[in-house]
């Protein structure tokens, strides 16, 4: 990876110009390469044949580390291939995150080959422990602590390091080995739902969203974070409810909330930036909508999760929601049941707020704080009216979500909760 | 076996060496009739006489380069330099000529010569007299340098420097000359240079000691072992140069944690090498920065308070090992 912008550190290949086996002369573009400042062309400095890509499309590069080998066509570049994946195997070493959450993909898939839904525990997905902060957010590893963690799949993220300055030592390998990071995966436990963890894709992510996420968390914490408010028209709504509601048993009647939760996961659907995690050089995309719901016990909150909520219909929803509950307040959760969300939603409504902001709850990018439906004055068609008001505020994670985004999403809830019937698309 | 002093194991060695080849003689200030300053060649002067034990004036450099041209001439000169303090005045003689002459020579001239005396600090002699030389002739291509920390390591040593064809620079300490040890009784008893000795066995924390810092450095890992249940092993390069770097190499990879202990000043010394090329060998081995004791940044004070507190000790190796294994 040459050097193209005074300041850069690392490039991302945009894509590449020449394919594998094509010859070029010198000067000719090679390829495109984004930077920190902009996308720039890889010109050639000799005549030759690109023999063999290392890095593709999307995947970044340090200064000076190997992207591709050109030569003479037909040379023997075996050497230079073993070279460079030795190099590439010390690279995983010192960033185990991407290899391990890869491996853990294939486990996530919920669905059977035949198309039938099947019981998975749902994967807990590595807690997100933060690492020791150490200036520019760079871990401290010792070598031999790296060497392991490699050795035995241990994401280094998920430990903290007990060495000065927060260095992760063998120490704490030994320990997390001890303890079983991982293990939990295999726990027997059969899910309250017939739908898993959501499955999800990485994709790489772009120059621009990496100096944003850097810019803004340098600005605000770890989190950089901001809120849009929206006002929701909530009458048609509880008519709806009232209709559903009249064809139920007590014990089976819709709540509100229900809807809510049905309304944000529909919408997360549309909206994939919203339904994503920021995780540094990728975003993960879910592909389901995962919902936390905020529920108070004694102790304090706890978030049990909604599986697939956008799979499901209110009356499933709503059962589930009475389960966790239950099982929150009885202090039975499995761990599987209040982790991994992939977005939350938190209710205070039935208290009396009329709204306030609630605190992400990472990995997630957005939670939305739902205050309660109150009768307001408003203006409709120049008349003075009253209607239904509930305020709903989203906290977003800039790294992922623009204002733009949030917004465009919010629009979406409201107009599923106003227009009940745009859930049936 | 036969229990000995440093001081007998190297007059063991001298004695057998003169009797086994009659081109070996021992030269230096004091060396025949006062049975030297700290008594390693007595006897042998009433033994052999003034042909193969003999006595200098105070002239390092005059007589050092007798010893070179001796040597030249086929003779096996053990030359004693009454402490290596004093070797300074004879650098050019054993720098520019021992050191270069096979080489510049074409091979036509062996250089088989032993400088031999104590270095380092003894009692309160000051800062002239309390230097540790080993970085400073190992820094010479053609130059061995040995520095032996028991009687048996002494003798066997020793002999193997004696019967060397290259200018190997034996490297003693005073305040270890009456050391008891165990030393084999077989004349041809000899060690090899250029080969580590693991002094204790151990699979938490690698010292790597020499010389004087050997003792501390296994009274040090007895105490952690006693107090914090963490195994130390101990090992001593015997030879600096050539240096055994395999052993500490291998022990390093076992243990991931390393502390050099050794008399010399801190900066350039024999532990920054050793610290330099366990880093190229086996960085990926590391648990923890290679942690260093030396003798402190300033001429060695006379005061015993001082004195005690600028060299390495016990103290200050525990101290060490502790911090490599964050503890």
């Amino acid at each position: 990876m040459p050097k193209l912008s005074p300041t850069m550190e690392e490039g991302q290949i945009s894509r590449w110009v020449k394919n594998e086996g094509d010859a070029f002369e010198a000067n000719e573009t090679l390829a495109e390469v984004d930077t920190d400042k902009a996308t720039m062309e890889m010109t050639a400095l000799s005549g030759g044949t690109l023999l063999k890509i290392l890095k593709g499309a999307g995947d970044t590069a340090a200064l000076g580390e190997a992207i591709a080998i050109i030569g003479k066509a037909g040379e023997d570049i075996s050497a230079l291939l073993s070279e460079a994946s030795s190099n590439g195997k010390k690279e995983t070493a010192a960033a185990t995150k991407p290899a391990g959450e890869k491996a853990s993909e294939p486990k996530a898939q919920p669905v059977s080959t035949d198309g039938a839904a099947v019981a998975t525990a749902p994967e807990p997905k590595p807690t997100p422990t933060p690492v020791q902060p150490s200036e520019g957010g760079r871990m401290i590893v010792s070598p031999i602590a790296a060497r392991m963690a490699a050795d035995n799949g241990v994401d280094l993220r998920s430990i903290s390091g007990s060495g000065p300055n927060g260095r992760v030592i063998k120490r704490d390998i030994e320990e997390a080995l001890a303890g079983g990071a991982k293990p939990a995966v295999a726990k027997a436990f059969t899910p309250s739902t017939i739908v898993g963890a959501s499955p999800f894709r990485d994709e790489s992510t772009s120059k621009m969203r990496q100096v944003i996420a850097g810019r803004l968390a340098e600005s605000i914490g770890p989190i950089p974070t901001f809120y849009l408010t929206v006002e929701i028209e909530m009458d048609n709504l509880f008519a709806t409810r009232k209709q559903i509601n009249a064809n139920l048993d007590d014990d089976a009647k819709i709540s509100v909330n229900d809807i809510i939760v049905k309304a944000a996961a529909m919408s997360l659907l549309k909206h994939p930036w919203v339904n994503a995690s920021y995780q540094d050089k990728t975003v993960r995309f879910y592909e389901q909508a995962d919902i936390g719901v905020a529920v108070a016990i004694d102790e304090g909150l706890i978030t049990p999760v909604v599986r697939g909520a956008n799979l499901k219909g209110l009356a499933e929803i709503s059962g589930e929601i009475k389960d966790l509950a239950a099982k929150a307040k009885a202090k039975k959760l499995q761990p599987e049941e209040y982790t991994g969300a992939t977005f939350s939603i938190s209710n205070l409504g039935m208290m009396g707020i009329k709204e306030f902001t609630a605190i992400i709850n990472p990995p997630e990018a957005a939670i939305i704080a739902i205050g309660g439906a109150n009768p307001t004055p408003v203006v409709r068609d120049g008349q003075i009216t009253v209607r239904s008001i509930m305020n709903v505020t989203m906290s977003c994670d800039h790294r992922a979500i623009d204002g733009a985004t949030g917004a465009r999403f919010l629009q979406t809830f409201k107009q599923m909760l106003e227009s009940p019937a745009m859930m049936l698309l | 076996m036969a229990t000995l002093t440093i001081r007998d194991a190297l007059n063991q060695a001298l004695r057998e060496e003169i009797i086994r080849d009659e081109n070996v003689f021992v030269m230096g200030e004091e060396v025949a009739e006062y049975d030297g300053a700290y008594k390693v060649t007595r006897g042998l002067w009433k033994e052999f006489g003034d042909k193969r034990v003999v006595d200098t004036p105070i002239t390092e450099l005059g007589f050092a380069a007798v010893g070179v041209g001796a040597a030249m001439a086929g003779l096996r000169p053990v030359i004693e330099f009454m402490t290596w303090n004093f070797s300074i005045l004879a650098a050019d003689q054993i720098i520019n000529h021992a050191a270069k002459m096979l080489y510049m020579s074409g091979g036509q001239f062996k250089m088989p010569i032993v400088f031999r005396g104590p270095n380092g600090s003894a009692y309160q002699v000051s800062s002239q007299h309390s230097q540790a030389l080993e970085a400073f002739y190992a820094n010479f291509p053609g130059l061995k340098v040995v520095m032996p920390s028991t009687s048996a390591d002494a003798k066997g040593l020793l002999k193997s420097a004696i019967r060397d064809d290259n200018p190997v620079m034996f490297l003693e300490q005073e305040r270890m000359y009456g050391l008891k040890g165990e030393v084999p009784e077989d004349e041809d008893f000899t060690i090899p240079l250029g080969v580590a000795d693991i002094k204790r066995e151990g699979t938490d924390c690698t010292i790597v000691a020499r010389s004087m810092t050997v003792p501390l450095a296994l009274q040090a890992a007895d105490k952690i072992k006693e107090e914090l249940d963490v195994s130390v092993e101990v090992i001593d390069p015997r030879t600096i140069k050539p240096l055994d770097i395999d052993t500490i190499v291998n022990s390093v990879k076992k243990t991931n944690r390393l502390v050099i202990a050794e008399e010399s000043h801190y900066f350039a010394s024999v532990g920054a090498e050793i610290s330099h090329t366990v880093m190229e060998h086996a960085f990926d081995y590391l648990d923890a920065p290679v942690k260093r004791i030396s003798t402190a940044e300033a001429p060695n004070p006379y005061a015993k308070n001082l004195e005690a507190l600028a060299l390495p000790d016990v103290d200050k190796i525990i101290a060490a090992v502790k911090e490599v294994c964050y503890l």
